[in-house]
């Protein structure tokens, strides 16, 4: 865990030294910086889906973690009998709903899938999920900035790894 | 070729409810066919759904979406008859895109 943790986070060190170096050379330029930070805000976040841990994923997606929130209805199964198909969704009365993300403890990758929400887009999703076995999952949502998550357990009896 | 997408998008009052289906293997890279060998990793990445010229939902998927994957959310602010673009493009650099409108 140590040998992987620290490359990466030399290389965020490195990472975030850049940026800083680069926002004090478009200090006079702020509205040339912020379209470009939006941008690589869009792009596909390839760093997060190959984490390994939850804890890890959700900090390479939003750089922050997350607190449990009541406001967060997480909807699955107790039992999957088939874990290469797991219904799940997530409904939220939380305002200004910018993200929903799914996670999967024990699978290999954490991280399973992350919906961005547009202004007037209902925050809730629906979706099928594999996981490898009985595994905590994870959901979180990004409203107003701040991120909240729900819990749950799923025993699954056939894992959804095949072979 | 019929689309790898199958959409369906219904609006009850301000509220347009979608539910979308693609076709796609969705394979994880870690499975080994029956010679032994892994099967590459092949899977969607992103999933775009626009409407009126703005993206109402994105998803960002990786290897832990099921094979065949389905999605169901919903949004304000379109009406019956409106068109709903769906666009999806996947690890390898496939891609397929169709329209559905708005019942």
């Amino acid at each position: 865990m140590t040998t992987t943790t620290g490359p990466l986070a030399t290389r965020r060190l490195i990472l975030q030294g850049a940026a800083s170096v680069a926002l004090i050379g478009l200090g006079n330029l702020p509205f040339a910086a912020s379209p470009a930070r939006a941008a690589a805000n869009d792009k596909y976040p390839e760093d997060a889906f190959k984490q390994k841990s939850e804890a890890d994923a959700i900090k390479a997606l939003y750089g922050k973690s997350a607190e449990p929130s009541d406001k967060v209805k997480l909807d699955a199964p107790e039992i999957a009998e088939n874990g290469g198909v797991v219904p799940v969704s997530v409904t939220t009365t939380l305002d200004k709903v910018t993200s929903i993300s799914f996670l999967v403890a024990e699978n290999p990758f954490a991280l399973a899938a992350s919906y961005k929400f547009a202004d007037g887009t209902i925050p809730g999703v629906a979706n099928r999920l594999k996981m490898a076995k009985t595994t905590k999952l994870v959901a979180i949502v990004e409203a107003d900035g701040k991120l909240y998550s729900a819990t749950k357990e799923v025993k699954v009896t056939v894992g959804g790894c095949g072979g | 070729m019929a689309s790898s997408i199958r959409v369906r998008a219904n609006a009850n009052g301000d509220i347009t409810e979608v539910q979308a289906l693609i076709q796609h293997p969705m394979d994880t890279g870690l499975v080994k066919d029956s010679k032994g060998e892994l099967i590459p990793a092949h899977f969607i990445q992103e999933l775009k759904f626009e409407c009126n010229g703005k993206d109402v939902f994105v998803a960002n998927w990786g290897t832990a979406v099921s094979k065949d994957p389905y999605v169901k959310f919903s949004f304000k602010g379109a009406k019956k008859g409106d068109e709903l673009k769906i666009s999806w493009t996947d690890n390898k650099g496939a891609s397929d895109t169709t329209t559905a409108k708005i019942a």
